[in-house]
């Protein structure tokens, strides 16, 4: 029982943390039409700087949280950057700029390589969350509960900036259609800048967040890329519903298939992305923008 | 096919005897294994480019059918089979393989496809990665001796180049026959007008499929000397890197063409092993060369050498011939 409770626990926390990674994918993969590559790179990218910060090495040595903060403006920033000068001169070819985020995310990982070495770089719990909940006779780390509320707190925030601002309205209208939004004179490439900005930032504090679970290591990224894959590909691309009830389903089928049949768990991870592939390409949840 | 000009003949017969001499002018044993795997790779690209350069269908995942190839002749060679029968079940089996994911994916084009076969690659990754009791996990599996068919040991590193030539060679002329034939200018259709294929009556699923399995068998005839060149096989040689890598060779070269392949095979592994000797980066090198490709120079090495080549000729000679209108009237 205590197993079970534990397995659920732990697979809520993971779900949480997939939410903060793959929404941002989503909305990109939306609105622009392709898978970003480099999405796991962000995520890694998130966790070394933010371990740098929190390590002091800068001269001061920041909070947990805004350390969290800043490495996320500061991917947001990178995310930004690669929008605005490498895939603004490939628009309207596809695959070109997928071949560029995968190219992106083998320097993005060489350079990690580089800067921060090969060693696995672990993060502190932050203060305030290192204690333990019990609960029926299990024991489980407050720090994860503290990532699910986090990741519920997001998704909250996403759901009324896409439904009830101005910008929100802008991205679903560029989700639906991103002629038609042009046409009503909405800057959809300004749009790309700010959603691909947005997802990078996303990803990058999903690494910080992570960090004291998954510690930080070279093949971070490889590791993250491929859930947001399945949970985007699961959900449906541009639907925030979708990355919700995918990242949930991901994090259960993730943490269950390690537990319970480690030799496949990889297998029966990619296969429902394969079943969705095939039989319902638009996703559980695709074409419709919550 | 029969136009080919004389001046091709020779420039083709000049190379294969450069290449066949190769081993003999080279005196360091390792030079002579960076050519092999060259070789080998670039038989890798040339499957794969079957499907990317001329039924544009890009794939994320043929790593796991190179390696699944080898990772059958492995398991079979140390469970104590010979050589012939793990080949030839290698081959039985990573085209079942094949055909299954081509029947998968072929249900898509364009990025769908790119996701299903990056999936499908990461499935049989997950497989060689985790299902320990069966391929050892991340240790991997270690292939003791290599073959010697008609007494010839492969176990010489100048005779295994010479093998890997003649399986590279045979390679290249399947290729170019499978390219020129008239299922290679269907394929050429269904890549660039699949509906108008389709209305001439052409199957364009069909086409696709055949032309997914040829890809797939070159694919997996290099998985094989892979495995015997290394000795060796871990779920490094099936991640998702190894399959990029595959693409930047197809595309740094210049997908659709015969001769890019095998270009941009040379250029990888070059930068792989040799660079890597003087840089330290070169993954970062890899990746930065990926890019600068996708970005400059989209059709790859050689259409864009042969493009820079034919302007450069043509105002060769235009200023040759307009200085010789200039001095005809003084004369």
């Amino acid at each position: 029982m205590t197993f079970w409770l534990l397995l659920t626990l732990n697979s809520v926390t993971f779900g949480g943390l997939l939410f903060l990674l793959s929404a941002g994918f989503s909305l990109i993969f939306g609105l622009m039409r392709i898978p970003n590559l480099t999405h796991g790179s962000m995520f890694m990218v998130g966790a070394y700087l933010g371990t740098t910060l929190l390590s002091g090495a800068l001269g001061f040595r920041f909070n947990f949280w805004l350390a969290a903060l800043i490495a996320a403006l500061e991917v947001a920033l990178l995310g930004a950057l690669m929008e605005r000068f490498l895939l603004r001169r490939l628009t309207g070819q596809q695959l070109a700029q997928v071949l560029v985020t995968l190219g992106v995310s083998f320097m993005v990982a060489d350079l990690c390589l580089m800067g921060w070495g090969g060693d696995p770089i672990s993060v502190v719990t932050p203060p305030g969350l290192t204690g333990f909940v019990r609960a029926g006779g299990a024991v489980f780390p407050l720090y994860r509960l503290g990532v699910i509320a986090i990741a519920v707190v997001f998704a909250i925030a996403l759901w009324l900036m896409l439904e009830r601002t101005r910008l929100g309205a802008m991205i679903r209208a560029g989700v639906d259609d991103p002629q038609m939004a042009r046409v009503v004179g909405i800057r959809v490439s300004q749009l790309f800048t700010i959603v691909f900005a947005l997802g990078a930032g996303l990803a990058g504090f999903a690494g910080m967040i992570g960090g004291p679970i998954l510690s930080v290591y070279p093949g971070l990224d490889q590791d993250m890329l491929p859930l947001a894959l399945v949970v985007v590909i699961l959900g449906g691309t541009g639907s925030l519903l979708g990355s919700f009830v995918g990242s949930i389903i991901i994090g259960f089928i993730y943490n269950f298939g390690q537990a319970l049949l480690p030799e496949l768990a990889y297998f029966i991870l990619f296969l429902p992305m394969v079943l969705v592939l095939v039989l319902r390409p638009q996703g559980l949840f695709g074409g419709q923008i919550l | 096919m029969t136009s080919r000009s004389i001046g091709g003949r020779v420039a083709i017969t000049v190379a294969i005897l450069a290449l066949a001499a190769l081993p003999y002018a080279i005196k360091e044993i390792y030079y002579v294994n960076i050519a092999s795997q060259i070789l080998l790779y670039a038989i890798f690209a040339l499957g794969l480019n079957i499907l990317v350069g001329y039924a544009g269908l890009v794939s994320l995942g043929h790593a796991g059918l190179f390696g699944i190839a080898a990772y059958i002749v492995a398991y079979l060679l140390t469970s104590g089979h010979g050589h012939a029968f793990a080949i030839v079940a290698a081959l039985i089996g990573s085209l079942s393989v094949t055909a299954c994911f081509a029947a998968l994916s072929l249900r898509a084009t364009g990025i769908s496809f790119i996701m299903i076969t990056l999936a499908l690659g990461e499935i049989i990754w997950g497989l060689a990665y985790r299902w320990i009791s069966l391929t050892n996990g991340d240790n991997g599996i270690s292939v003791a001796t290599r073959p010697s068919p008609f007494g010839l040991a492969l176990g010489d590193a100048r005779v295994f180049y010479g093998a890997t030539l003649i399986v590279f060679l045979l390679s290249v002329a399947a290729s170019a026959i499978f390219v020129r034939s008239p299922f290679g200018a269907a394929l050429r259709g269904t890549r660039d007008q699949p509906r108008r294929m389709n209305a001439l009556g052409y199957h364009v699923w069909l086409i696709r499929f055949w032309a997914f399995m040829f890809s797939g068998l070159l694919t997996c005839v290099a998985g094989i000397l892979f495995v015997y060149y290394n000795e060796f096989i871990s779920p490094q040689a099936l991640a998702l890197t190894a399959s990029a890598e595959a693409l930047l060779m197809v595309i740094s070269g210049g997908a659709g063409t015969l001769l890019g392949p095998i270009v941009g095979a040379a250029l990888v592994v070059i930068v792989k092993n040799v660079a890597s000797a003087y840089v330290e980066r070169w993954n970062f090198m890899l990746g930065a060369i990926f890019v600068a490709i996708v970005v400059f120079m989209p059709e790859g090495l050689v259409p864009g050498a042969v493009r820079l080549a034919r302007s450069f000729w043509r105002s060769a000679s235009r200023s040759k011939s307009a200085s010789a209108a200039v001095a005809g009237p003084r004369q």
